[in-house]
Protein backbone atom coordinates (compact mmCIF):
# COMPACT_ATOMS: atom_id res chain seq x y z
CA UNK A 1 0.00 0.00 0.00
CA UNK A 2 1.37 3.40 -0.96
CA UNK A 3 1.72 5.79 1.95
CA UNK A 4 2.14 9.53 1.33
CA UNK A 5 4.35 11.75 3.45
CA UNK A 6 2.84 11.91 6.91
CA UNK A 7 1.11 15.14 7.96
CA UNK A 8 1.51 16.73 11.37
CA UNK A 9 -0.92 15.42 13.95
CA UNK A 10 -2.83 18.57 14.85
CA UNK A 11 -4.85 18.66 18.06
CA UNK A 12 -6.01 21.38 20.43
CA UNK A 13 -2.52 21.63 21.93
CA UNK A 14 -0.37 21.57 18.77
CA UNK A 15 -2.75 23.75 16.71
CA UNK A 16 -1.03 26.96 17.83
CA UNK A 17 2.42 25.70 16.78
CA UNK A 18 1.30 24.80 13.26
CA UNK A 19 -0.74 28.01 12.85
CA UNK A 20 2.37 30.04 13.73
CA UNK A 21 4.57 27.95 11.41
CA UNK A 22 2.20 28.67 8.52
CA UNK A 23 2.80 32.37 9.21
CA UNK A 24 6.58 31.84 9.30
CA UNK A 25 7.02 32.01 13.07
CA UNK A 26 8.77 29.36 15.14
CA UNK A 27 7.23 28.93 18.58
CA UNK A 28 7.61 26.78 21.67
CA UNK A 29 5.09 26.27 24.43
CA UNK A 30 5.65 28.74 27.28
CA UNK A 31 4.03 28.47 30.70
CA UNK A 32 2.07 31.64 31.56
CA UNK A 33 2.79 31.11 35.26
CA UNK A 34 6.45 30.00 35.54
CA UNK A 35 7.80 30.84 32.02
CA UNK A 36 9.10 27.26 31.50
CA UNK A 37 9.60 26.63 27.76
CA UNK A 38 9.26 23.23 26.10
CA UNK A 39 8.42 21.39 22.90
CA UNK A 40 6.33 19.44 21.92
CA UNK A 41 3.33 20.91 23.68
CA UNK A 42 1.91 19.42 26.86
CA UNK A 43 -1.51 19.69 28.54
CA UNK A 44 0.10 21.02 31.74
CA UNK A 45 3.47 22.66 32.37
CA UNK A 46 6.02 19.92 33.24
CA UNK A 47 7.66 22.32 35.72
CA UNK A 48 4.69 23.68 37.72
CA UNK A 49 1.62 21.80 36.36
CA UNK A 50 -0.14 25.02 35.35
CA UNK A 51 -2.69 24.55 32.59
CA UNK A 52 -2.21 28.12 31.36
CA UNK A 53 0.28 27.93 28.52
CA UNK A 54 0.84 29.81 25.24
CA UNK A 55 2.82 29.38 22.03
CA UNK A 56 5.64 31.92 22.33
CA UNK A 57 7.89 33.02 19.45
CA UNK A 58 11.57 32.03 19.68
CA UNK A 59 14.63 33.36 17.86
CA UNK A 60 14.80 30.53 15.33
CA UNK A 61 18.47 30.15 16.17
CA UNK A 62 19.91 26.86 17.34
CA UNK A 63 22.84 24.48 17.06
CA UNK A 64 23.31 21.13 15.37
CA UNK A 65 23.33 18.45 18.11
CA UNK A 66 23.29 15.36 15.90
CA UNK A 67 21.94 13.96 12.65
CA UNK A 68 20.98 10.75 10.92
CA UNK A 69 20.63 9.84 7.25
CA UNK A 70 17.72 7.58 6.37
CA UNK A 71 18.46 4.93 3.74
CA UNK A 72 15.16 3.18 4.31
CA UNK A 73 11.72 4.56 3.43
CA UNK A 74 9.29 3.91 6.27
CA UNK A 75 6.72 5.86 4.22
CA UNK A 76 6.52 5.65 0.41
CA UNK A 77 6.27 9.43 0.32
CA UNK A 78 9.92 9.69 1.34
CA UNK A 79 11.22 7.07 -1.11
CA UNK A 80 12.25 9.55 -3.80
CA UNK A 81 14.28 11.55 -1.27
CA UNK A 82 16.44 8.68 0.00
CA UNK A 83 18.96 8.98 1.50
CA UNK A 84 17.53 12.02 3.30
CA UNK A 85 18.76 13.70 6.49
CA UNK A 86 17.08 14.36 9.82
CA UNK A 87 18.83 16.70 12.24
CA UNK A 88 18.56 17.25 15.96
CA UNK A 89 18.54 20.96 16.75
CA UNK A 90 19.08 22.48 20.17
CA UNK A 91 17.14 25.76 20.15
CA UNK A 92 18.84 28.77 21.72
CA UNK A 93 15.93 28.86 24.19
CA UNK A 94 16.54 25.24 25.31
CA UNK A 95 14.01 22.86 23.74
CA UNK A 96 15.15 20.21 21.23
CA UNK A 97 13.57 19.77 17.81
CA UNK A 98 13.98 17.24 15.03
CA UNK A 99 13.89 18.68 11.53
CA UNK A 100 15.66 18.52 8.16
CA UNK A 101 18.77 20.44 7.10
CA UNK A 102 18.37 22.44 3.90
CA UNK A 103 20.94 24.44 1.95
CA UNK A 104 23.77 22.08 2.94
CA UNK A 105 24.46 18.45 3.74
CA UNK A 106 25.09 17.53 7.39
CA UNK A 107 28.32 15.76 6.42
CA UNK A 108 29.73 19.23 5.68
CA UNK A 109 28.84 20.55 9.16
CA UNK A 110 30.21 19.93 12.62
CA UNK A 111 28.25 19.10 15.76
CA UNK A 112 27.70 22.47 17.45
CA UNK A 113 27.48 24.50 14.24
CA UNK A 114 24.89 27.31 14.29
CA UNK A 115 21.59 26.90 12.44
CA UNK A 116 18.70 29.19 11.53
CA UNK A 117 15.09 28.18 10.96
CA UNK A 118 13.77 28.36 7.40
CA UNK A 119 10.14 27.57 6.58
CA UNK A 120 9.08 25.22 3.79
CA UNK A 121 5.44 24.95 2.75
CA UNK A 122 4.20 21.38 2.15
CA UNK A 123 0.95 22.81 0.80
CA UNK A 124 -1.59 25.52 1.73
CA UNK A 125 -2.40 23.91 5.06
CA UNK A 126 1.02 22.92 6.34
CA UNK A 127 4.39 24.63 6.65
CA UNK A 128 7.35 22.80 8.15
CA UNK A 129 10.11 24.54 10.13
CA UNK A 130 13.39 23.37 8.61
CA UNK A 131 16.89 24.61 9.34
CA UNK A 132 19.82 25.91 7.29
CA UNK A 133 23.39 26.81 8.31
CA UNK A 134 23.44 30.26 9.96
CA UNK B 1 11.58 2.20 57.19
CA UNK B 2 11.67 -0.07 54.17
CA UNK B 3 14.70 -0.41 51.93
CA UNK B 4 14.79 -2.27 48.62
CA UNK B 5 18.29 -3.55 49.45
CA UNK B 6 16.74 -5.89 52.01
CA UNK B 7 15.78 -8.00 48.98
CA UNK B 8 19.44 -8.97 48.49
CA UNK B 9 19.70 -12.77 48.03
CA UNK B 10 16.06 -13.24 49.09
CA UNK B 11 14.57 -14.24 45.73
CA UNK B 12 15.75 -16.94 43.35
CA UNK B 13 15.19 -17.77 39.72
CA UNK B 14 14.36 -21.47 39.84
CA UNK B 15 13.12 -22.30 36.36
CA UNK B 16 13.89 -21.03 32.89
CA UNK B 17 12.58 -22.02 29.50
CA UNK B 18 12.62 -20.81 25.93
CA UNK B 19 11.19 -21.89 22.60
CA UNK B 20 13.22 -22.24 19.45
CA UNK B 21 13.82 -18.87 17.79
CA UNK B 22 12.87 -18.11 14.20
CA UNK B 23 9.81 -17.74 12.00
CA UNK B 24 6.77 -19.63 13.27
CA UNK B 25 3.63 -18.54 11.39
CA UNK B 26 1.88 -21.81 12.29
CA UNK B 27 1.47 -20.76 15.93
CA UNK B 28 0.67 -17.55 17.82
CA UNK B 29 1.83 -15.57 20.86
CA UNK B 30 0.01 -17.85 23.26
CA UNK B 31 1.34 -21.02 21.65
CA UNK B 32 4.89 -19.72 22.01
CA UNK B 33 4.29 -18.51 25.57
CA UNK B 34 2.80 -21.88 26.57
CA UNK B 35 5.80 -23.75 25.19
CA UNK B 36 8.26 -21.55 27.11
CA UNK B 37 6.21 -22.00 30.32
CA UNK B 38 6.04 -25.78 29.83
CA UNK B 39 9.83 -25.91 29.48
CA UNK B 40 10.42 -23.68 32.52
CA UNK B 41 8.13 -25.87 34.63
CA UNK B 42 9.99 -28.97 33.46
CA UNK B 43 13.28 -27.22 34.23
CA UNK B 44 12.40 -26.62 37.89
CA UNK B 45 10.16 -29.60 38.53
CA UNK B 46 7.42 -27.50 40.14
CA UNK B 47 3.76 -28.58 40.06
CA UNK B 48 2.41 -25.97 37.66
CA UNK B 49 -0.72 -25.56 39.78
CA UNK B 50 1.44 -24.05 42.49
CA UNK B 51 2.17 -21.06 40.25
CA UNK B 52 0.12 -18.30 41.86
CA UNK B 53 1.80 -15.28 40.28
CA UNK B 54 1.64 -14.43 36.57
CA UNK B 55 3.43 -11.64 34.72
CA UNK B 56 3.07 -11.46 30.94
CA UNK B 57 4.84 -9.23 28.45
CA UNK B 58 4.02 -8.68 24.77
CA UNK B 59 1.23 -11.25 25.09
CA UNK B 60 -2.14 -9.78 24.14
CA UNK B 61 -4.20 -10.82 27.19
CA UNK B 62 -3.02 -12.15 30.55
CA UNK B 63 -6.34 -13.87 31.27
CA UNK B 64 -6.26 -15.89 28.05
CA UNK B 65 -2.67 -16.93 28.86
CA UNK B 66 -3.84 -17.95 32.34
CA UNK B 67 -6.75 -19.92 30.86
CA UNK B 68 -4.46 -21.75 28.44
CA UNK B 69 -2.06 -22.70 31.22
CA UNK B 70 -4.83 -23.60 33.68
CA UNK B 71 -3.65 -21.09 36.28
CA UNK B 72 -5.64 -19.28 38.97
CA UNK B 73 -3.07 -16.82 40.36
CA UNK B 74 -3.53 -14.26 43.10
CA UNK B 75 -1.01 -11.86 41.52
CA UNK B 76 -1.14 -10.79 37.86
CA UNK B 77 0.66 -8.02 36.00
CA UNK B 78 0.62 -7.24 32.29
CA UNK B 79 3.67 -5.42 30.95
CA UNK B 80 3.54 -3.43 27.69
CA UNK B 81 5.41 -4.80 24.67
CA UNK B 82 8.47 -2.60 25.15
CA UNK B 83 12.00 -3.94 25.17
CA UNK B 84 12.84 -2.35 28.48
CA UNK B 85 10.34 -4.43 30.46
CA UNK B 86 12.29 -7.63 31.25
CA UNK B 87 14.25 -6.52 34.31
CA UNK B 88 11.39 -4.23 35.33
CA UNK B 89 9.13 -7.30 35.49
CA UNK B 90 11.70 -9.43 37.32
CA UNK B 91 12.14 -6.74 39.98
CA UNK B 92 8.36 -6.35 40.36
CA UNK B 93 8.00 -10.11 40.77
CA UNK B 94 10.78 -10.19 43.37
CA UNK B 95 9.02 -7.49 45.38
CA UNK B 96 5.69 -9.31 45.10
CA UNK B 97 7.24 -12.59 46.28
CA UNK B 98 8.94 -10.90 49.22
CA UNK B 99 5.67 -9.23 50.19
CA UNK B 100 3.87 -12.56 50.03
CA UNK B 101 1.55 -11.48 47.22
CA UNK B 102 2.41 -14.79 45.58
CA UNK B 103 4.64 -17.82 46.31
CA UNK B 104 5.74 -18.79 42.79
CA UNK B 105 5.77 -16.20 40.01
CA UNK B 106 5.92 -17.12 36.32
CA UNK B 107 7.00 -14.38 33.92
CA UNK B 108 6.18 -15.10 30.30
CA UNK B 109 7.30 -13.13 27.27
CA UNK B 110 6.30 -13.95 23.71
CA UNK B 111 7.11 -12.19 20.46
CA UNK B 112 5.69 -13.09 17.06
CA UNK B 113 6.96 -9.96 15.31
CA UNK B 114 8.68 -11.88 12.52
CA UNK B 115 5.56 -13.67 11.36
CA UNK B 116 3.56 -10.44 11.76
CA UNK B 117 6.12 -8.46 9.70
CA UNK B 118 6.60 -5.79 12.37
CA UNK B 119 8.52 -2.71 11.15
CA UNK B 120 9.02 -0.67 14.33
CA UNK B 121 8.51 2.58 12.44
CA UNK B 122 6.35 4.57 10.01
CA UNK B 123 2.59 4.14 10.24
CA UNK B 124 2.90 1.48 12.96
CA UNK B 125 4.09 4.04 15.48
CA UNK B 126 2.90 7.56 14.63
CA UNK B 127 4.91 10.34 16.24
CA UNK B 128 5.27 14.08 16.39
CA UNK B 129 8.38 14.05 14.12
CA UNK B 130 6.81 12.04 11.27
CA UNK B 131 6.49 15.05 8.90
CA UNK B 132 10.29 15.30 8.88
CA UNK B 133 10.66 11.61 8.08
CA UNK B 134 11.96 10.71 11.52
CA UNK B 135 10.78 7.38 12.93
CA UNK B 136 11.98 4.11 14.51
CA UNK B 137 14.07 3.26 17.57
CA UNK B 138 17.04 2.54 15.29
CA UNK B 139 17.09 6.15 14.11
CA UNK B 140 17.12 7.37 17.72
CA UNK B 141 20.17 5.23 18.42
CA UNK B 142 21.78 6.47 15.21
CA UNK B 143 21.33 10.04 16.50
CA UNK B 144 22.99 9.09 19.77
CA UNK B 145 25.89 7.24 18.15
CA UNK B 146 26.51 10.12 15.71
CA UNK B 147 26.81 12.44 18.68
CA UNK B 148 29.04 9.99 20.55
CA UNK B 149 31.33 9.90 17.49
CA UNK B 150 31.50 13.66 17.37
CA UNK B 151 32.10 14.17 21.09
CA UNK B 152 34.51 11.31 21.76
CA UNK B 153 35.93 10.17 18.41
CA UNK B 154 34.27 6.75 18.61
CA UNK B 155 34.49 4.96 15.24
CA UNK B 156 32.18 2.59 13.41
CA UNK B 157 35.02 0.03 13.42
CA UNK B 158 34.97 0.17 17.22
CA UNK B 159 31.19 -0.17 17.15
CA UNK B 160 31.64 -3.23 14.94
CA UNK B 161 33.47 -4.99 17.79
CA UNK B 162 30.09 -5.36 19.52
CA UNK B 163 28.36 -7.06 16.59
CA UNK B 164 31.38 -9.23 15.77
CA UNK B 165 31.76 -10.51 19.36
CA UNK B 166 28.07 -11.33 19.73
CA UNK B 167 27.99 -13.12 16.38
CA UNK B 168 30.93 -15.21 17.50
CA UNK B 169 28.95 -16.23 20.60
CA UNK B 170 25.86 -17.02 18.51
CA UNK B 171 27.98 -19.52 16.59
CA UNK B 172 28.43 -21.40 19.87
CA UNK B 173 24.70 -21.34 20.76
CA UNK B 174 22.48 -23.99 19.15
CA UNK B 175 19.41 -21.77 19.72
CA UNK B 176 20.82 -18.70 17.91
CA UNK B 177 19.22 -17.45 14.69
CA UNK B 178 22.31 -15.92 13.03
CA UNK B 179 25.44 -18.06 13.27
CA UNK B 180 27.53 -17.11 10.20
CA UNK B 181 30.72 -15.45 11.52
CA UNK B 182 31.27 -11.80 10.61
CA UNK B 183 34.29 -9.50 10.64
CA UNK B 184 34.76 -5.81 11.27
CA UNK B 185 35.05 -5.34 7.49
CA UNK B 186 31.70 -7.14 6.99
CA UNK B 187 30.16 -4.67 9.43
CA UNK B 188 31.67 -1.72 7.53
CA UNK B 189 30.37 -3.08 4.21
CA UNK B 190 26.81 -3.81 5.45
CA UNK B 191 24.06 -1.69 3.95
CA UNK B 192 23.25 1.50 5.84
CA UNK B 193 19.76 1.74 7.37
CA UNK B 194 19.83 4.92 9.45
CA UNK B 195 23.38 6.13 8.89
CA UNK B 196 25.71 5.90 10.78
CA UNK B 197 24.02 2.60 11.72
CA UNK B 198 24.12 -0.35 9.36
CA UNK B 199 22.24 -3.61 9.12
CA UNK B 200 24.66 -5.38 11.49
CA UNK B 201 24.02 -2.77 14.19
CA UNK B 202 20.35 -3.75 14.28
CA UNK B 203 18.75 -6.46 16.38
CA UNK B 204 17.01 -9.34 14.69
CA UNK B 205 13.24 -9.56 14.40
CA UNK B 206 12.17 -13.14 15.10
CA UNK B 207 9.49 -15.16 16.84
CA UNK B 208 9.98 -16.92 20.15
CA UNK B 209 9.12 -16.92 23.84
CA UNK B 210 10.87 -17.03 27.18
CA UNK B 211 9.70 -17.93 30.69
CA UNK B 212 11.30 -17.45 34.10
CA UNK B 213 9.94 -18.88 37.35
CA UNK B 214 10.87 -17.16 40.60
CA UNK B 215 10.28 -17.92 44.24
CA UNK B 216 11.80 -17.20 47.63
CA UNK B 217 15.21 -18.56 48.55
CA UNK B 218 13.65 -20.96 51.09
CA UNK B 219 11.16 -22.48 48.65
CA UNK B 220 13.84 -22.67 45.98
CA UNK B 221 15.71 -25.34 47.97
CA UNK B 222 12.95 -27.89 47.31
CA UNK B 223 13.21 -27.60 43.52
CA UNK B 224 15.27 -29.36 40.90
CA UNK B 225 17.90 -26.81 39.92
CA UNK B 226 20.55 -24.93 41.82
CA UNK B 227 18.84 -21.64 42.76
CA UNK B 228 20.19 -18.49 41.14
CA UNK B 229 19.83 -15.57 43.49
CA UNK B 230 18.95 -11.98 42.71
CA UNK B 231 21.73 -10.28 44.68
CA UNK B 232 21.35 -6.73 43.50
CA UNK B 233 19.28 -4.47 41.30
CA UNK B 234 18.82 -0.82 40.47
CA UNK B 235 16.44 1.41 38.55
CA UNK B 236 16.19 4.94 37.14
CA UNK B 237 13.93 6.43 34.48
CA UNK B 238 14.72 9.23 32.03
CA UNK B 239 11.44 10.60 30.72
CA UNK B 240 12.51 14.18 29.93
CA UNK B 241 13.08 13.58 26.19
CA UNK B 242 10.44 10.95 25.62
CA UNK B 243 8.87 12.80 22.68
CA UNK B 244 11.92 11.49 20.83
CA UNK B 245 11.32 7.86 21.72
CA UNK B 246 14.31 5.76 22.78
CA UNK B 247 16.61 8.78 22.85
CA UNK B 248 18.75 10.56 25.41
CA UNK B 249 21.12 13.40 24.62
CA UNK B 250 23.62 12.14 27.23
CA UNK B 251 23.29 8.40 26.43
CA UNK B 252 21.42 7.68 29.72
CA UNK B 253 24.83 8.09 31.37
CA UNK B 254 23.61 9.68 34.61
CA UNK B 255 20.75 7.20 34.94
CA UNK B 256 22.90 4.11 34.34
CA UNK B 257 25.47 5.49 36.80
CA UNK B 258 22.69 5.71 39.36
CA UNK B 259 21.48 2.20 38.50
CA UNK B 260 25.07 0.92 38.86
CA UNK B 261 25.48 2.52 42.28
CA UNK B 262 22.23 0.92 43.49
CA UNK B 263 22.96 -2.48 41.96
CA UNK B 264 26.60 -2.85 42.97
CA UNK B 265 25.89 -1.35 46.37
CA UNK B 266 23.09 -3.82 47.07
CA UNK B 267 25.07 -6.83 45.81
CA UNK B 268 28.31 -5.76 47.49
CA UNK B 269 30.36 -6.19 44.32
CA UNK B 270 31.81 -3.88 41.67
CA UNK B 271 32.41 -3.98 37.92
CA UNK B 272 35.74 -5.74 38.52
CA UNK B 273 33.86 -8.72 40.01
CA UNK B 274 31.53 -9.27 37.04
CA UNK B 275 32.31 -12.58 35.30
CA UNK B 276 29.87 -12.05 32.43
CA UNK B 277 27.64 -9.18 31.31
CA UNK B 278 24.25 -9.58 29.65
CA UNK B 279 23.64 -6.24 27.97
CA UNK B 280 20.38 -5.20 26.32
CA UNK B 281 21.40 -4.70 22.70
CA UNK B 282 18.50 -3.52 20.60
CA UNK B 283 21.17 -1.63 18.63
CA UNK B 284 24.92 -1.98 19.04
CA UNK B 285 25.53 1.56 20.43
CA UNK B 286 23.41 0.72 23.49
CA UNK B 287 26.19 -1.63 24.57
CA UNK B 288 28.79 1.16 24.48
CA UNK B 289 26.52 3.45 26.49
CA UNK B 290 25.87 0.69 29.06
CA UNK B 291 29.59 -0.02 29.57
CA UNK B 292 30.24 3.65 30.29
CA UNK B 293 27.32 4.08 32.67
CA UNK B 294 28.19 0.93 34.63
CA UNK B 295 31.76 2.17 35.03
CA UNK B 296 33.60 -0.53 33.07
CA UNK B 297 35.26 2.47 31.41
CA UNK B 298 34.96 6.24 31.60
CA UNK B 299 32.41 8.25 29.63
CA UNK B 300 33.54 8.44 26.01
CA UNK B 301 36.02 5.57 26.42
CA UNK B 302 33.83 2.64 25.39
CA UNK B 303 35.12 2.63 21.80
CA UNK B 304 38.68 1.89 22.81
CA UNK B 305 37.48 -0.34 25.68
CA UNK B 306 35.79 -2.82 23.32
CA UNK B 307 38.66 -2.94 20.82
CA UNK B 308 40.51 -6.21 20.42
CA UNK B 309 37.75 -8.59 21.52
CA UNK B 310 37.08 -7.36 25.06
CA UNK B 311 33.48 -8.59 24.88
CA UNK B 312 34.29 -12.04 23.48
CA UNK B 313 34.47 -15.26 25.49
CA UNK B 314 38.00 -15.34 26.82
CA UNK B 315 38.14 -11.53 26.72
CA UNK B 316 38.17 -9.18 29.66
CA UNK B 317 34.37 -8.95 29.86
CA UNK B 318 32.44 -11.74 28.08
CA UNK B 319 29.18 -10.09 27.07
CA UNK B 320 25.96 -11.54 25.63
CA UNK B 321 27.34 -15.05 25.50
CA UNK B 322 24.14 -16.30 23.81
CA UNK B 323 24.60 -13.89 20.87
CA UNK B 324 22.27 -11.21 22.22
CA UNK B 325 19.50 -9.48 20.28
CA UNK B 326 21.95 -8.81 17.47
CA UNK B 327 22.60 -12.47 16.65
CA UNK B 328 20.72 -14.91 18.92
CA UNK B 329 17.15 -13.74 19.23
CA UNK B 330 15.08 -10.61 19.70
CA UNK B 331 13.66 -11.62 23.06
CA UNK B 332 13.91 -8.03 24.36
CA UNK B 333 16.13 -8.69 27.37
CA UNK B 334 14.24 -11.77 28.53
CA UNK B 335 16.57 -14.33 26.92
CA UNK B 336 19.57 -12.43 28.29
CA UNK B 337 18.26 -12.90 31.83
CA UNK B 338 17.81 -16.60 31.09
CA UNK B 339 21.37 -16.73 29.76
CA UNK B 340 22.60 -15.13 33.00
CA UNK B 341 20.85 -17.88 34.99
CA UNK B 342 22.30 -20.63 32.79
CA UNK B 343 25.81 -19.16 33.08
CA UNK B 344 25.56 -19.26 36.87
CA UNK B 345 24.30 -22.85 36.69
CA UNK B 346 27.16 -23.80 34.36
CA UNK B 347 24.79 -25.06 31.63
CA UNK B 348 26.14 -23.09 28.67
CA UNK B 349 28.28 -25.74 26.99
CA UNK B 350 30.77 -24.32 24.51
CA UNK B 351 29.90 -20.76 25.46
CA UNK B 352 30.22 -21.29 29.21
CA UNK B 353 32.21 -18.67 31.11
CA UNK B 354 34.44 -20.64 33.48
CA UNK B 355 33.41 -20.34 37.14
CA UNK B 356 30.78 -17.68 36.45
CA UNK B 357 29.62 -16.49 39.86
CA UNK B 358 28.64 -12.88 39.29
CA UNK B 359 26.58 -12.29 36.15
CA UNK B 360 25.02 -8.90 35.50
CA UNK B 361 22.10 -7.89 33.29
CA UNK B 362 21.77 -4.26 32.22
CA UNK B 363 19.38 -2.32 30.00
CA UNK B 364 20.21 1.30 29.16
CA UNK B 365 16.85 2.67 28.04
CA UNK B 366 14.39 5.35 29.16
CA UNK B 367 13.77 2.88 32.02
CA UNK B 368 17.29 1.73 32.86
CA UNK B 369 17.62 -1.40 34.98
CA UNK B 370 20.30 -3.79 36.13
CA UNK B 371 20.24 -7.09 38.02
CA UNK B 372 23.12 -9.07 39.51
CA UNK B 373 22.73 -12.84 39.70
CA UNK B 374 24.84 -15.11 41.90
CA UNK B 375 24.76 -18.83 42.83
CA UNK B 376 22.43 -19.80 45.68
Amino acid sequence: MSTPKPRPHIDTISQGFWDAAREGRLTVQRCDDCAHQHYPGTPVCPNCLSDKQSWAPVSGRGTLLSWVRFHRAYWDGFRDELPYNVILVGLEEGPLMLSNLIGAEPEALKIGDPLQVSFEAMDEATTLPKFRPA
Amino acid sequence: MSDFRKLKDRIAVVGVGNTSYGNFPHTDDYGLGAEAFRRAIADCGLDKNKVDGLGVCRLPYYARMGEILGLAPRWTVQFPPHGRMSAMAIIEAAAALEAGLCDYAALIYANIGRSRRVNYGGEESPGVWDPFGFTSPGAAHALMFQRHRALYGTTTRQLAEVSVAFRHHAGLNPDAVMKQPITIDDHEAARPITEPLRLLDYCLINDGAVCLILTTKERARDLKQQPVLISGFGAREAYRQSSIANFDLNFWYDEVRDVAAQTYGMAGVGPQDVDALMCYDNFSPTVLFSLEGLGFCGQGESGSFVEGGTLRLGGKLPTNTDGGHLSCSYMQGWALNVEAVRQIRGQCGERQVKDAEVVQFVAATPCSRSIIYTPG
